[in-house]
């Protein structure tokens, strides 16, 4: 099976580990990765400040890098959200504005196969024991596009419960939303930075040393409180953990 | 809407403020947590639920597809039934035809089941300045206004005070407006609501003119639907000679059969009860029976120009349960008061920049005022797409000329991100540089500084990585 791995800007510019960790997962599982060069940024930012027009290129460009594969890998339920429920209907929108079906017909191609990580290991590979090891208590913080929008439900902690040494603890609120909501964090700083403390201090209360979610971006603004603060938890993309064995452990 | 609101600064001021009222935040913490867990417990009671809210949504939507038709088909019945049906096309006609109307009865009181609409239109305010005084017999709408107080939520509008508070307000308050509260009143809530009952029940049997709102009206037989938990609704709408009820056009469902829909999903979804404790339904006048003249006055004020707007119509089909407040992690720590309208929270932010346009700095604020987490669309029983409609109203805002400094950056970074070698050339130079980099940056950088740490960058982007340990295998750009 030949993947590309759309490891999105955020992680691309600030989580390379991340990044270097999905490649050593998945070829840990016997997934051919590719990296296409081309990959930039899915378009989000931009759509969800209400500039769709200009995330409208971004939408093609990511249909055209990604065009040939057997399936589109993202460490990220947010971007994934972006490309599999936004695209379609950025290219409905175009259609209803008059402007043609070539948006929609460019997207529809690679939207079905574009698969956030968690998924793609549980439904695609149908692996739930990735032969990991990381022995920490460890709380899992569902990202709400993750939750919400991709539906993940159980599958990021059927992931964490069967990697060794690993001891779950369930996060109080977890499907509350951390505050980030991307440019929501700068330009309502204060309701997002006070949902972001009670959400390190749900994490903190847990006892656990690790703070996990499948989004960095979430994860960016969370850490960015905990160092702030000194809390004494460590922020982590499940990726990371995912990647940890015996023999190469994280950390 | 009314001009109440106006002159509010913009969402994120307002709520700067409430986030650092630790009052105000323990009060809403409480509150909305405790309705919010009780809900998802009545939700779940049911396993038809999703079908409940598919039915719910697609008859508001066919309804408001051929509103024409239905509320011709009403007013026709009310007019049967013996009661007045009037147009009203903004705030102002309904304020007008409200005060005619209670003039020509010669009264100068009138007792009030809690309603939004009446909200929406300030008609408190223009009836007390045409001599009228308005009471408010809801619980928490009394409180309000006894504490010349704004309301902060749909369902519980004095969700923003504690036991403490209103039992001073009670203290403070009651004696000017009517029956003064109890000697030695505590805050025990029995002893707190009996104050209330007390007092309001003068206003209940002195008032020859009662107004109303109404959660639903059916087209066929013309009867109109109130659904309330205090018995103060029963006593307005029964007691009064005349009774006159102002309600949204979008309020309208074809059939009494829908109701069944409507009347399993209301009170699950607002106040978690399997049925609310009041349902009053009436048609028309009855000799013997009740208020002797019935108007209604059908309010437009904004709610044709928002079914012109294909994705933002779906806020039409809002039954006002106010589950959405209740779930919203933004609306918990704003609070009401910041969304500077009579309707606050996820729906708000969707409603208000709609019926008043986005001219104003809080109108215009408002589609932000959400992180896009779609807790409110999952609770909602009429599957109102908030988080999409939010992203459709920050398109008209942009596009109106606002933000003009984020719409260049992001055009740049847009622009960026289709030239992946300028991409890999800015990682570079930002990775390069970091130890330059402050820990807490200048002028807007500080909305994210002043709170949070920067993320710390790393020597080289992944892309980097990549090319070295995969020489040959990647593609050439």
């Amino acid at each position: 099976m030949r993947v590309a791995l759309f490891l999105t800007c955020v992680n691309d510019t600030l989580y390379p580990d991340t990044g270097r960790a999905v490649v050593r997962l998945l070829s840990r599982l016997g997934v051919d990765v590719d990296f296409p060069m081309g990959q930039t940024c899915c378009g989000q930012p931009h759509y969800n400040t209400g500039h769709r027009r200009q995330a409208e290129p971004l939408a093609r460009r990511f249909a055209d890098v990604f065009a040939g594969y057997d399936a589109v890998v993202t460490p990220s339920g947010s971007c994934g959200a972006m490309v599999r429920e936004l695209y379609p209907r950025m290219g409905r929108r175009a259609e209803e504005e008059g402007r043609g079906s070539s948006l929609a017909l460019a997207v529809a191609e690679v939207v079905p196969r574009t698969y956030e990580l968690t998924e793609f290991l549980v439904d695609v590979l149908g692996v739930t024991d990735v032969g990991a090891f990381y022995p920490h208590r460890v709380t899992y913080h569902p990202t709400c596009h993750g939750l919400r929008a991709l539906g993940l439900g159980e599958r990021p902690r059927r992931l964490l419960r069967a990697v060794r040494g690993l001891e779950l603890v369930e996060l109080p609120g977890a499907e509350e939303c951390c505050g980030f909501g991307g440019t929501f964090a700068v330009r309502n700083p204060d309701v997002s930075a006070a949902m972001g403390r009670d959400k390190v201090d749900a994490a903190v209360s847990t006892g656990a040393a690790v703070l996990c979610a499948a989004d960095n971006s979430c994860l960016m603004h969370l850490g960015g409180l905990i160092r702030r603060s000194g809390a004494d938890v460590r922020p982590l993309h499940i990726a990371e953990i995912l990647a940890s064995t015996e023999g190469d452990p994280l950390t | 809407m009314t001009g109440t609101h106006l002159g509010m600064p913009a969402f994120p001021e307002a709520a700067r403020e409430a986030v650092g009222n630790s009052t105000l935040r323990a009060n809403l913490r409480h509150a909305t947590r405790t309705i919010r867990e009780k809900r998802a417990l009545a939700v779940t009671e049911l396993d038809d639920w999703a079908a409940l809210r598919e039915a719910g949504k697609q008859i508001k939507d066919h309804t408001l597809r051929h509103l024409d038709t239905y509320l011709l088909q009403l007013e026709e019945a009310v007019t049967a039934a013996g009661g007045t049906v009037h147009w009203a096309q903004d705030a102002a006609e309904a304020n007008r035809i409200v005060t005619d109307l209670v003039r020509a009865t010669g009264e100068t009181e009138v007792v009030k089941v809690k309603s939004m609409a009446t909200q929406e239109i300030g008609l408190n305010e223009h009836l007390a300045a045409e001599g009228i005084t308005a009471y408010e017999t809801d619980l928490a709408e009394l409180i309000v206004q006894l504490a010349d107080d704004r309301p902060s939520h749909i369902l519980v509008p004095a969700i923003h005070r504690n036991r403490g508070e209103i039992r001073d307000i009670f203290r403070e308050r009651m004696g000017d407006w009517g029956r003064p509260a109890p000697e030695g009143l505590s805050d025990i809530p029995a002893e707190l609501a009996e104050a209330a009952r007390l007092h309001l029940r003068e206003k209940f049997l002195r008032a020859k003119v009662g107004v109303s709102g109404a959660n639903f009206m059916v087209a066929e037989t013309g009867t109109l639907v109130v659904v309330e938990s205090e018995g103060n609704g029963r006593m307005c709408l029964t007691l009064p000679e005349t009774l006159i009820s102002v309600v949204g056009i979008e309020k309208v469902v074809p059939t009494w059969q829908d109701l069944e829909v409507f009347l399993q999903t209301l009170p699950r979804s607002s106040t978690a009860e399997r049925m609310n404790p009041y349902t009053s339904m009436w048609t028309g006048t009855t000799d013997g029976d009740g208020p002797r003249d019935f108007h209604l006055v059908l309010l437009d004020n904004g709610r044709t120009a928002v079914l012109a707007d294909e994705v933002g119509r779906q806020a039409l089909r809002c039954i006002r349960c106010s589950a959405c407040l209740n779930v919203c992690p933004v609306y918990e720590r704003a609070g009401g008061h910041a969304y500077g309208s009579v309707y606050p929270g996820p729906i708000g932010a969707i409603l208000t920049p709609q019926l008043r346009g986005t001219a104003s700095e809080v109108d215009a604020s408002l589609p932000y005022a959400s992180t896009l987490c779609g807790a409110c669309y999952d609770v909602c029983p009429v599957a109102i797409d908030i988080p999409e409609v939010l992203v459709h109203l920050r398109e008209q805002v942009a596009d109106q000329g606002g933000h003009r400094v984020e719409k260049a950056v992001l055009g740049a970074a847009a622009w960026a991100f289709d030239h992946p070698a300028v991409l890999a050339t800015a990682q570079r130079a930002a990775s390069l540089t970091r130890a330059l980099h402050p820990s807490r940056l200048p002028g807007p950088g500080r909305a994210w500084t002043d709170s949070r740490d920067l993320p710390q960058l790393p020597d080289k982007p992944f892309r980097d990585w990549w090319k070295r340990h995969h020489e040959g295998k990647e593609d050439a750009q």
